[in-house]
């Protein structure tokens, strides 16, 4: 058998959608945004939207998300890629608009921002890739950062006592009235992949109903930042960063879910705090 | 209905006029002195008859990037704030400059520095004409004197700030924004259809990528070789604008002896100046910089050449004066007259303080 026997429509098992470029991806091996990246540009493949969206890209490691989907993009300054989306959506109703943001990126300088465009109920899709670290710039703590954790700005664990608590803010967004739909979700396994291009289809199908606004965090690692393999990363996001975030929808359809309301009754206790790997 | 004669503030001229002019968007954060902006489009509710988008943004930080972001799309945008709010655009308008969009924002300018007061200022010159934010980048910058001058620049900012993708400013102050004079409005223009703006700004991330290529908006080339082709391209701009679009207008200088330098309302001030002046004798002009960057250099180089002495009034501790000194090439006695912190100048001080350069 010739490799032009085998390389036949019929025995098709898998293609690249057209809704990502050629360029070679920047992304270190083992990081989760490639795997994003995937899922949304499948999303705007199969709803047929590619000549209609614009996306919003952050600071961060995915400031060159823009070379990598074929579809129209901005970029913005750090932080403020929800006003960036706002605007855009406001100005052109037609398009179905995105930002894509890290940690850094959304819950630190662009706090304010996010939380305004939750606010306001903007009818866009949010996505917020969590890995509890600053990448780009060389593994700093982020807001998301867990307790005890090591960073090269926190090389003795993050203490909250010092340096403040991890943040927990897709829970907050998740109470204001304007978002419509909130969840947290994982590509760390093809079927926690799975479940993630649901809730990003959801979150672009929403764009339709104009009720406010869609969010997805998608808990990520960040295996080079926190010195890891992939393999050890994923493990140890599994063990202690889902603890803290642990997956699933917070706000479907407007209304909370009952779990959330159970969870979010639990956060006046004190932390469970979650010690690095390495800590000796 | 066509022209019509109306008497408001500045700060309404400006919201009229993007109204009339078809501007598609205006996003804005209350500060004094120039609310009424934001209140005047809120009043006047364009979103239910032009189509003109109107957002009152958390901050001003979160305007600038709407502004960004809506002129990346290739829709005619505007902001307008005053100083301090003013100091925390600048690393938007840095990066409108940066992705070569055209965008216009207002600064009502109160005095400073810090908090400073509500009263009129110009001292935000250096920050509008020099840069303000980070990179090699200019702000192509107005300056109204009068209320009409509010509303005739909100349409021509953004023909220049379309022509030349740049970010355009209007700077006026605290009393070209709060003071009532007749105004002579245009009739409502049409906002910009998509498929005009598909045809004519290709640059835009519109969303449609009709072209069957992705349009990227974006200020960011790590390549230092492509990054200063990128410069050598917007410095080109800045040639270009440099030798068409400086404006000023030049008042009794055929004769005179000696002439002011003023822009906005000190130039509104020296006018009077000019004349009491004129009633005791004095052979004084006055040159009135329209544009602050470009800074009219040829007009007063030419006209000023031909004086004793100049001098340079400005509501600030001394700054256009640079630029005066650079024009004539420090050939000619340059003097500064500035009232600051938010005290402006009667047209009699402004006389003394001409007798006095004189003696």
């Amino acid at each position: 058998m010739t490799r032009e026997d085998i390389i036949k429509p019929e025995n098709l098992v898998y293609k690249r959608t057209p809704v990502l470029t050629d360029a070679t991806m920047h992304y270190c091996p083992g990081c989760g945004h490639g795997v994003v990246h995937r899922i949304i540009a499948e999303v705007i493949e199969e709803m047929g939207i590619q000549d209609n969206v614009i996306g919003i890209s952050p600071v961060g490691c995915s400031v060159l998300a823009y070379n990598y989907f074929d579809v129209d993009f901005v970029e913005a300054a750090h932080g403020r890629a929800p006003a960036c989306a706002s605007a855009i959506k406001r100005l052109r109703p037609e398009t179905f608009v995105f930002s894509y943001q890290g940690d850094g990126d959304l819950a630190s300088i662009g706090c304010g921002e996010v939380v305004h465009a939750c606010n306001r109920g903007e009818n866009i899709t949010m996505i917020f890739i969590n890995n509890g670290i600053y990448g780009m710039t060389g593994g700093q703590m982020a807001p998301t950062t867990l307790e005890g954790m090591e960073t090269v700005t926190c090389p003795y664990g993050r203490d909250p006592k010092l340096m403040g608590h991890t943040m927990r803010l897709t829970e907050m967004l998740a109470q204001l009235p304007g978002t419509y739909y909130v969840t947290r979700q994982a590509v760390y396994t093809p079927a926690a992949a799975r479940k993630c291009k649901k809730a990003i289809r959801q979150a672009f199908e929403n764009q339709k109903l104009n009720k406010g606004v869609s969010f997805v965090e998608v808990t990520s690692n960040c295996n080079s930042g926190w010195k890891m393999t992939p393999v050890q990363a994923n493990k140890w996001m599994e063990e202690n960063t889902l603890k803290y975030f642990p997956l699933g929808d917070m706000k479907v359809d407007g209304k909370f879910d009952p779990k959330f309301i159970e969870r979010v009754a639990t956060f006046d206790q004190p932390n469970e705090t979650i010690f690095s790997l390495r800590k000796k | 209905m066509a022209k019509q004669l109306v008497l408001m503030k500045g700060n309404q001229a400006i919201a009229e006029a993007a109204i009339r002019c078809g501007c598609d968007g205006y996003f804005g954060y209350p500060i004094t002195p120039q609310s009424e902006v934001l209140e005047h489009l809120m009043a006047e509710r364009p979103y239910l008859t032009t189509g003109m988008v109107v957002l009152q943004a958390e901050s001003e930080l979160a305007s600038i990037n709407m502004v960004y972001a809506g002129a990346a799309a290739g829709k005619r945008v505007m902001t307008s704030s005053s100083s301090p709010g003013f100091s925390l655009m600048q690393e938007g308008l840095s990066y409108i400059a940066g992705a070569e969009l055209p965008a216009l924002c207002v600064n009502v300018v109160r005095g400073g520095p810090g908090l400073g007061t509500i009263q009129p200022s110009q001292s935000d010159y250096f920050q509008t004409t020099k840069g303000g934010g980070h990179g090699d980048y200019r702000l192509i910058t107005l300056a109204p004197a009068s209320v009409q001058e509010m509303y005739d620049f909100v349409e021509l900012g953004f023909d220049l700030a379309f022509k030349y993708r740049n970010p355009v400013a209007i700077l006026s102050d605290g009393v070209i924004g709060q003071v009532m004079e007749k105004v002579m409005v245009d009739d409502y223009k049409p906002r910009w259809t998509n498929e005009y703006i598909e045809q004519n700004c290709p640059w835009a991330a519109t969303g449609h990528r009709s072209t069957g290529k992705h349009r990227i908006v974006t200020s960011l080339e790590l390549e230092a070789l492509k990054q200063e082709a990128i410069n050598d391209r917007i410095q080109a701009k800045y040639r270009k604008c440099e030798e068409e679009d400086a404006r000023y207008e030049a008042i009794q200088c055929d004769d005179a002896e000696y002439i002011f330098v003023a822009y906005g309302s000190a130039a509104r001030i020296c006018m009077k100046s000019v004349e009491l002046a004129r009633a005791e004798g004095i052979k004084v002009g006055l040159i009135r910089p329209i544009t602050l960057w470009p800074f009219p250099t040829k007009a007063v180089a030419e006209i000023g050449g031909r004086m004793k002495k100049i001098l340079s009034v400005e509501m600030n501790a001394g700054q256009m004066i640079e630029d005066v000194k650079l024009a004539v090439g420090c050939k000619i006695p340059v003097e500064h007259y500035g009232r600051y912190g938010g005290v402006i100048p009667t047209p009699v001080e402004i006389l003394d303080a001409l007798k006095k350069m004189i003696k």
